[in-house]
């Protein structure tokens, strides 16, 4: 099945990239933007989704600086 | 004296490494693929992209299998020097705390920077005096050290010299046992007159005193 | 994809309908789907340089340390010790124009294969970028930013150090930027390969990257025509750059040659294999198959017109004898490098493309590398002039000292620190000189004797005078060189110019190609390669030509290379070569409002040669104890150069006529020693000391201020 794993910075940690795009928004006139993060989307096919915490923890994010969330395209 | 350097594919500065450390004892290359860490006295993961940077710096290196050696070797107390690359490798694998994120300005960085040696006591320094300065260069995107829990700080940035907004201007950290150093900037691109300072030999030459004084104990 | 068999297919492709005519003729056919791709790309100007090669011929190519001339992947010559280096310049502009970061990105990846591909270990990369006026661009600034972040992406993890370059903002660049970048490399004379493939019966290999649909069309959409509207369509003809994976394939590349394991090399650059196929079989006159089947794919149901004209980067072709299949595929596994059998090389002059055994295309190589016309230029000496006035920045009413700070903060001239602290210029261990530190780069080699290199060019001058701004290119780059000490062993230049159909531009074009013929000639530099990129045009008019020059040359001792800033207090500075500045096409013009005008100043070549020789032996021999080329901002903004690098100032006295920032380049040089030497090569004009710059009775500013206007000036853009 396919799944989805979204990678972003810990909540805390300075965050140059997010800080850098929040800046740029409103200078193209988009204005109302706040708390802009960025991070990483890591997308595959799994057999068996059981295993996707695991992946995570130790390798696809780094638990000490980030925060992982994982997406079944079943939409859990 | 016997170094050995690391070699992942991508890595960069693994043969400046080999040649600075040449100037001090014996050197070889160690590829990433074996097992074998060919009896070194100590191991040196050097600067580079290894994988391309991937993931993460260091991400995907961390379990290349020759890094199961170095952290056994490391484990049983084998002194251990992580330069840039080589520092985030160790810290993806849990070998050094903290790890390195991206440079606050969000773009490479190379600078001729002024190092302070904040612990003269370690393997890694003793042939520096407290709170000398060191001149050797860094070059990096990803070198913002970060920590949430208290770390042994070998060697910061002078007042003003942080290039990458690193907390407490860290630059170098070892573990708590003392075998395991990993610094940002560049010392074996500060070995020869002819290209810039000297001052990085002073860490290859203080590894031999380390090594030495254990022969001799 | 079928391309549909109208009469205007061919032009679709870019063929005009006599070179379809000539096509059907050659082949006493009509040339079928894949085939006509083939050609369309191959007699591109991109590929064919259809109105430059017969103009190239002027250049001289001869030399006494010329080990490979123009015509292989990069030329090479001889630095002694058994050792070669190998170079080239090569330009990637219109896809940087339109994706920036790739485009820069790939154009370092691409040159950076050039040099591997002859056997070379890339040790050194240069860039030379030309953009839009950063204040009054947002474009220009975002084109810079991402350009620089590109090459600094490329060449910093593939780990070869960038060591120099140059920077010019131009309005004429606006619609039309220039990044060309330029790669040295180091080999053991035996490792050096040529491209033609030999031996037929061996197997041809494919290496590196899959290949998927990167700039397919990108040669003949590209770069033979000018960019217009709706180039958002264009994007996806940008090919993606993976300096990783290049790394490995260098490596791998290297050990093959090492173990005398290839019988050829070649890269796959612009039209991908089918350009590389058929230079290879054309230079081996020998034919080659190719199965389309065969090459690994990163997309599904790739046409075999796709597979043939891909431009996916990182992928090398090399002929193997058969026996040694097993090994060079085993050299290629432990360097994680896919490596496939795609063809052969045949007997005949054939190029054959075949799909799972059935032929799809089957010509003579020579229709395709050689029988392309070539046209002969219409130059005709414009009778208007063809740039604009830029707006003036200074009223005319300024103070010389004003007009300095003015000059130093300008984009032009300002330091270029900001851009260089991207790039890693120490990789290697090589590096002796690093930017801003020498007029050239310095890279030290095993026996203790040095590399040095420049690149060069200046559009403004070559639109005022094309013969003499050419020439003048050719005499900054050797001064450059001079500078730390080295002598010049061999040139290579990027020529990149508008329209060349139009009569304006063909005239920009032959005038300048004879002048940087005479300058070499007078200096004996022989050309060992280039680039050329046409058609660089807006609706606006074309950009300001600009032939851009990259020297290499040696210097005997590492230790005494030169430097650019003044080093002692108390030193006596010196003027050195026959300086008559002009302000024709000079920086301080184009402050001043003021389009670019020529003629430009006529020069002495023996007098450019004996200043050259004599700053040159002068640094060597440590009896000066700096040296500092004249070029933008004339005198008074090399002084402040030579003061801001040294942190020490000067007091300089000048006659009242002489026109402090009036420009011509590769002429004089600003030195500085102990009285007595000085006062032997030159004509001594002051004192190095204090902490001020002052020409007296013209200006006095304080080196604090000259510091932070010169590092100020592009640190605004970001």
């Amino acid at each position: 099945m396919r799944a989805r794993v979204l990678v972003r910075p810990k909540q805390g940690i300075l965050d140059p990239q997010g800080q850098a795009v929040e800046r740029a928004l409103p200078a193209l006139g988009f204005s109302g933007v706040a708390n802009v993060h960025v991070g990483r989307l890591i997308e595959l096919d799994v057999d068996d989704p059981s295993q996707l915490p695991e992946m995570c923890e130790r390798l696809l994010a780094n638990p000490l600086v980030e925060d992982y969330e994982i997406v079944e395209e079943n939409g859990r | 004296m016997k170094f050995g350097v690391v070699r992942f594919p991508g890595s960069c500065d693994e043969v400046d490494a080999l040649e600075a450390a040449r100037r001090v004892g014996d050197a070889v290359l160690l590829w990433h693929a074996d097992h074998d860490l060919q009896d070194v006295d100590a191991v040196i993961v050097p600067g580079g992209f290894s994988y391309g940077d991937y993931l993460r710096a260091g991400a995907i290196a961390r379990f290349a299998p020759v890094m199961e050696e170095v952290a056994d070797f490391a484990r049983g107390g084998g002194l251990v020097l992580g330069i840039c690359n080589g520092f985030q490798v160790l810290c993806e694998a849990g070998l050094l705390p903290g790890a390195l994120l991206p440079n606050t300005s969000l773009k490479f960085v190379f600078r001729q920077v002024a190092l302070e040696v904040v612990d003269a006591d370690t393997p890694f320094t003793n042939a520096c005096q407290p709170g000398e300065r060191l001149s050797v260069p860094v070059k990096h995107t990803t070198g913002r050290y970060f920590s949430p829990e208290p770390v042994h700080v070998v060697l910061r940035y002078a007042p003003g010299e942080n290039p990458n907004g690193s907390q407490d201007d860290i630059a170098g950290v070892c573990n708590d046992a003392g075998n395991v150093f990993g610094l940002m900037p560049h010392p074996e691109h500060a070995v020869d007159p002819l290209t810039g300072s000297t001052d990085g030999l002073k860490i290859f030459e203080s590894l031999r005193a380390q090594v030495d004084d254990r022969v001799h104990a | 994809m079928t391309i549909a068999s109208t009469p205007s297919r061919h032009r679709q492709l870019g063929l005009t309908d006599h070179e379809y005519e000539l096509i059907v003729e050659r082949l006493e056919r009509e040339p079928g789907d894949v085939e006509l791709a083939m050609l369309s790309l191959m007699w591109s100007e991109h590929c064919a340089y259809k109105h430059s090669r017969k103009l190239l011929r002027r250049l001289p190519t001869q030399g006494p340390h010329v080990i490979m001339g123009p015509g292989e992947n990069a030329g090479a010559v001889d630095v002694g010790s058994g050792l070669a280096l190998a170079f080239k310049v090569e330009s990637h502009n219109h896809p940087s124009a339109v994706e920036p970061f790739q485009g820069a990105a790939t154009g370092v990846g691409g040159i950076l294969r050039d040099v591997f591909a002859v056997g070379a270990r890339p040790i050194a990369v240069l860039d030379s970028l030309r953009f839009g006026e950063p204040e009054g661009s947002e474009r220009s600034r975002y084109l810079l930013e991402r350009a620089v972040a590109g090459i600094g992406h490329y060449g910093n993890s593939i780990g070869v150090p960038t060591v120099g370059g140059e920077i010019y903002f131009e309005s004429s660049y606006e619609q039309n930027c220039l990044i060309n970048a330029m790669c040295l490399g180091l080999a053991p004379r035996e490792r050096l390969i040529r491209s033609a493939a030999v031996g037929v019966g061996n197997v041809l290999m494919l290496l590196g990257a899959l290949t998927g649909r990167d700039g397919i069309g990108g040669a003949s959409v590209l770069a033979s025509a000018e960019l217009g509207e709706g180039d958002e369509a264009k994007r996806p003809s940008v090919q993606i750059g993976d300096p990783f994976t290049e790394k490995k394939l260098l490596e791998c590349c290297l050990e093959l040659l090492d173990r005398g394991l290839l019988s050829s090399l070649q890269d796959l650059g612009a039209a991908g294999l089918t350009s590389s196929a058929s230079e290879m079989a054309s230079k081996g006159e020998v034919g080659i198959d190719i199965d389309v089947y065969r090459v690994p794919l990163r997309e599904p149901g790739m046409e075999p017109f796709e597979i043939m004209i891909s431009e996916s980067q990182e992928r090398m072709l090399c002929v193997v004898e058969p026996e040694r299949v097993a090994e060079v595929m085993d050299v290629c596994e432990h360097w994680e490098v896919p490596a496939t059998p795609i063809g052969s090389v045949t007997e005949g002059r054939r190029l054959r493309v075949l799909n799972r055994g059935n032929v799809v295309a089957d010509l003579p190589v020579e229709v395709l590398v050689d029988e392309c016309p070539l046209y002969d230029l219409e130059p005709i000496q414009p009778a208007i002039e063809l740039y604009p006035a830029p707006p003036p920045k200074l009223s005319g009413g300024e103070s010389p000292g004003e007009v300095l700070l003015a000059l130093l903060a300008s984009p032009n001239v300002a330091s270029r620190r900001p851009v260089f602290e991207q790039y890693d210029p120490i990789v290697g261990s090589r590096t002796v000189r690093r930017p801003e530190e020498a007029d050239a780069a310095v890279l030290m080699l095993p026996d203790g004797s040095a590399i040095a290199v420049s690149i060069d060019g200046n559009g403004r001058r070559v639109a005022c005078d094309p013969r003499r701004g050419a020439a003048e290119a050719v005499f900054e780059c050797a001064a450059n060189l001079a500078c730390v000490g080295a002598e010049p062993l061999g040139l290579t230049n990027c020529l990149n110019f508008g329209n060349p159909e139009k009569p304006h531009v063909a005239w920009q074009l032959t005038e300048a190609v004879e002048g940087l013929a005479e300058a070499c000639e007078a200096l004996g530099i022989p050309v060992v390669g280039g680039n050329v990129s046409l058609y660089n045009e807006a609706p606006a008019g074309p950009i300001l030509p600009t032939p851009v020059v990259g020297i290499v040359g040696k210097l005997p001792d590492a230790r005494r290379a030169g430097r650019l800033g003044f080093a002692g207090d108390g030193d006596a500075i010196a003027l050195v070569g026959e300086f008559r500045p002009s302000l024709s096409g000079s920086e301080v013009e184009k402050l001043m409002g003021r389009p670019p005008r020529g003629p430009l100043p006529s020069v002495k070549a023996t007098a450019v040669r004996d200043a050259r020789e004599t700053v040159r032996d002068g640094i060597r021999s440590e009896a000066l104890h700096n040296a500092h080329d004249i070029a933008e901002g004339g005198l008074g903004v090399a002084l402040a150069e030579c003061c801001i690098a040294g942190r020490i100032g000067a007091r300089v006295e000048l006659p009242a006529d002489f026109e402090l920032f009036g420009e011509s380049p590769g002429t004089a040089y600003v030195v500085s020693g102990p009285e007595e030497v000085v006062a032997r090569i030159g004509q001594a004009i002051g004192r190095v000391g204090g902490d001020r710059l002052e020409v007296v009775g013209r200006l006095d500013v304080a080196l604090a201020e000259l510091t932070t206007a010169f590092e100020g000036g592009l640190e605004r853009f970001g």
